[in-house]
């Protein structure tokens, strides 16, 4: 590719990108950041070792619905196209894998395989896609959501997909030798592949590539003008934020191990697009606090009052957009400021009573 | 006592800084020009007068603080501002955005005959009154924006580069009937050009503007005859 | 061609409903730029209310009107106090808003009225209208309904001073400030005056479909199904457009085999579909044509 191509793209994505452009924090707020990270892996690998089977079957939730809200923050924080749509794609992922294995495959065959199919159907919507802008987009997407549950409970499809009924799944058991229970088992299997598309999609974001994208969402006439295919690249997005929350549909029908058409509906894209909000929308790790959000604080509204339990979920999304309007990510990443500059003014400080 | 007077105006776009410390003042009844290069801070200037964009400093108007005001209110104690590129609803009839120039007003009767005497002033709008805005060519798009703004009955104008894209003619046109305006209604005018001759010939005082900063203020004829600002901005 | 007859005016007597939704989603889109997704139970939230005045005895008329002019209240207030503090937040969180706005309207409407379906009283009657089997009076009052209003809006719009001010605050908020239009009580009038909408259509068409919490959710997507046919910038060709959609759904069900009752949703979302994919702007709407 030529080189001012990349240059330009630099120049408009650099205050996209999420790390700060300073040079001595930045390093050391990277190297920080590396430290939080790990440790929150270190956590996650611990904690089906404590807990009961209950929680890590919600833990593992935690981290499909993660990667799911990764899957929409690549279309929507990253690329800047809207999607209502992506219950849709969960949904295919889904029913994939519970075609697949009633057709006994393995469980762990399936995952590809979802995300090759959902990739293509991402593929496919992305292309009239281009046309679209947002709330044109919007509707779209919200048009596709509200199909699925209908088209899976239709007659056409129902040899396939097992009607309204839905397919029900086997649990897979561990693998002959390893120590853990089925739940622990396909808690660290589903750790290992949200770890591997988490990496993946954070190195998609420092590439090129990803700056591409990123261009195309801030100013896609500019991007445009500066050589960048934003045809391709739109599409492409679609069909990998597709593939990502396929397989992150794909682990949910393994773990629940029932798929049926009324799972899938539009509310499911909603809870999608409250996780990006709150977790932070353009960042990875907040995806992962989304899922967290977004599986827990629906159970605790229930438990403050059943027969309010949407009121009070609306209350403390409103809550939370009121004190954090750049979600759980953006909050941190101030305190991450404050932090630095509170370290440096102590810095300073030593120092200056040191040379006085 | 000053009609406008302005201290320390410092003006910001996010993180960076616009409007370095501003100190400039216009008489009731006076025209003041602003002059300076593109990106200088002019139209900064009358933004941040207008409460449109984040500013320190002192801003009185008529004894009155406005410094922090919101722009409609600012804009309803009699400033009128013709905006960079005009602003002109363009979806809405000519005759419409007069009149919206007039909604801060109650009083009816006035407002009628205030749009016949703009009509009588711009011959070529009351040729086009029912017509869409957005159709008008340039100049009489300029002569909409002047016509809306005199229709709040203003104590003083903000004019940001009337001439710009004006046909050489229409241009004379124009400011030979803010000439007439200021003398016969004494409406001040604080107008910032890139035209520094035009300018000069309007105004009675003039300020020069780099980079955020005055770098020059006096009476017009002075600035005029001035080497540096000869060579830089009149061309000779 | 007798059939074809009677069930396009029988749609155009069920899409008086969508005209009705779809005017109200438009209004509020002139008015602050993007969809309100919590109108439905902002709607269904006032027509409950109406219901309980009717339950403790007021006339119908007393209910409607007081209705209405609690909801248009209540659209003031909810701009004001929910959404003007985070008008400068990103889009996205504002949408995260109004579902927390959906949400909390939903569970309260279930909790305190509870999910039982109730009857709504209508003040046209429910006789055929001339006595053909097709279209009921109360049908023929919703169109009626609908077309006053949008000639009420229309007089509003075009001839008022205060409509004029609306109309430039939501076309150029920044000249409008110049003018001295205060840009942030106009877009809370926008708001009251498309929850007022709402509740006429809410009041109008529980009658046909019965009173329940969920009661909009349906109706809503084809309210969006007719403005985006319409047009999302003509209030007048958003209620065609709610008309269109009702005449189609009715011919679709009657002449396409496979459309059941359970696919007639379907209907709804393929018209949406179809026209973002020919021409987003509608047939009424205006193409926008942006500038770099």
């Amino acid at each position: 590719m030529p080189e001012p191509e990349a240059i330009a793209v630099e120049a408009a994505a650099a205050p996209a990108a999420e790390a700060s452009s300073s040079a001595g924090p930045a390093t050391s707020w990277r190297s920080r950041r590396r430290l939080a990270i790990g440790a929150v892996v270190i956590l996650g690998l611990l904690a089906p070792l404590v807990v009961q089977n209950f929680t890590i079957f919600q833990l593992t939730m935690v981290m499909i619905y993660g990667l799911a809200i990764l899957g929409l923050n690549l279309l929507t924080g990253f690329n800047g196209q809207f999607s209502l749509g992506h219950s849709a794609f969960y949904g295919i992922g889904a029913y994939t894998t519970a075609i697949l294995m009633s057709q006994n495959i393995a469980y762990y065959w399936t995952l590809p395989g979802a995300g090759v199919v959902c990739l293509v159907v991402g593929v496919l919507f992305g292309l009239p896609a281009l046309r679209l802008q947002g709330l044109y987009l919007a509707l779209a997407t919200f048009a596709l959501a509200v199909a699925m549950p209908q088209l899976l409970k239709s007659h056409l499809l129902e040899a396939l997909t097992g009607g309204v009924q839905g397919i029900v799944i086997d649990k897979p058991d561990p693998p002959p030798g390893v120590p853990f229970n089925a739940d622990q088992w396909l808690y660290y299997f589903t750790l290992a592949v949200v770890l591997v598309m988490f990496a993946g999609a954070a190195s998609l974001v420092r590439s090129r590539t990803g700056r591409a994208i990123m261009a195309i969402r801030d100013h896609p006439t500019a991007a445009a003008a500066m050589g960048i295919n934003t045809a391709l690249y739109k599409t492409l997005t679609f069909g990998v934020s597709a593939l990502y929350t396929g397989v992150a549909g794909a682990l949910g029908a393994i773990v629940v191990q029932f798929v049926a058409p009324d799972s899938f509906s539009f509310f499911l894209s909603i809870s999608f697009l409250v996780g990006l909000v709150v977790g932070g929308v353009g960042s990875i790790p907040g995806s992962l606090f989304g899922g967290v959000f977004v599986l827990f604080v629906p159970n605790i509204a229930e438990r403050v009052s059943t027969g309010l339990s949407g009121a009070i979920y609306g209350v403390i999304l409103l809550l939370v957009i009121f004190i954090m309007p750049t979600g759980a990510a953006g909050v941190l990443r101030r305190a991450g400021g404050w932090l630095t500059d509170a370290w440096r003014f102590l810095e300073t400080q030593s120092k200056g009573r040191r040379t006085s | 006592m000053m009609m406008l007077e302005v201290r320390g105006l410092c003006a910001f776009y996010g993180q960076s800084q616009a409007l370095h410390g501003l100190d400039f003042a216009l008489a009731e009844g006076g025209i003041v020009t602003l002059l300076g290069a593109n990106g200088a801070g002019k139209t900064t200037t009358l933004r941040a007068l207008c409460g449109m964009v984040r500013m320190t400093g002192e801003i009185s108007f008529d004894g009155k603080p406005i410094a922090g005001r919101a722009t409609e209110d600012i804009v309803r104690l009699g400033v009128a501002h013709v905006p960079e590129g005009r602003g002109t609803f363009t979806r809405m009839t000519v005759e419409e955005n007069l009149q919206l120039g007039a909604m801060a007003r109650g009083d009816r009767a006035a407002i009628a005959a205030d749009l016949e005497e703009v009509y009588g002033e711009f011959p070529q709008l009351k040729k086009r009154r029912r017509q869409q805005a957005g159709t008008l060519s340039g100049g009489e798009q300029q002569m909409l924006a002047v016509g809306r703004a005199l229709m709040l009955r203003p104590r003083l104008m903000l004019l940001d580069e009337p001439s710009f894209g004006l046909a050489p003619l229409i241009v004379a046109e124009l400011f030979g009937i803010l000439r007439r305006l200021n003398q016969r209604r004494r409406v001040a005018m604080l107008i910032v050009e890139q035209n520094a001759a035009l300018a000069l010939d309007l105004a009675e005082h003039a300020y020069l503007i780099e980079t955020g900063r005055i770098v020059m203020g006096g009476p017009a004829p002075e600035i005029a005859k001035d080497e540096a600002v000869r060579r830089s901005y009149l061309g000779y | 061609m007798q059939l074809l007859l009677q069930q396009v005016v029988a749609g155009i007597a069920t899409g008086a409903i969508y005209a009705m939704m779809a005017l109200g989603v438009v209004m509020i889109y002139l008015a602050i730029d993007h969809l309100n997704f919590a109108q439905g139970e902002m709607a269904t939230f006032s027509t409950f209310l109406a219901w309980q005045m009717i339950q403790w005895g007021w006339p119908y008329w007393a209910a409607f009107v007081a209705t209405v002019a609690i909801s248009f209240v209540g659209g003031i207030g909810v701009e004001r106090i929910l959404f003007r503090p985070i008008r400068n937040a990103p889009i996205l969180s504002q949408v995260v808003a109004f579902i927390a706005l959906f949400s909390i309207l939903n569970s309260s409407d279930g909790e305190i009225w509870n999910f039982t379906i109730k009857s709504f009283p209508t003040p046209f009657g429910t006789k055929p209208l001339f006595c053909i089997g097709l279209v009921s009076t109360h049908q023929a009052g919703m169109v009626a309904v609908t077309v006053v209003i949008l000639a009420l809006l229309y007089l509003f719009f075009r001839g008022s001073r205060l409509g004029l001010a609306m109309r430039a605050a939501a076309a150029n908020p920044e000249s409008a400030r110049l003018v001295g239009i205060r840009v942030g009580w106009m877009v809370a009038l926008g708001w009251g005056l498309s929850t007022a909408i709402g509740a006429v259509a809410g009041m109008l068409i529980a009658p046909v479909v019965f009173l329940d919490p969920n009661m909009m959710v349906g109706v809503l997507i084809y309210g969006f199904a007719g403005a985006i046919l319409g047009g999302m910038s003509s209030p007048g060709g958003a209620v065609i457009g709610g008309f269109m959609v009702g005449v189609i759904e009715n011919l679709a069900g009657t002449f396409i085999p496979y459309v059941g009752q359970e696919l007639k949703l379907t209907v709804a979302l393929v018209v949406i579909v179809a026209v973002l994919m020919v021409r987003p702007a509608g047939i009424f709407g205006r193409v926008s044509v942006s500038r770099v």
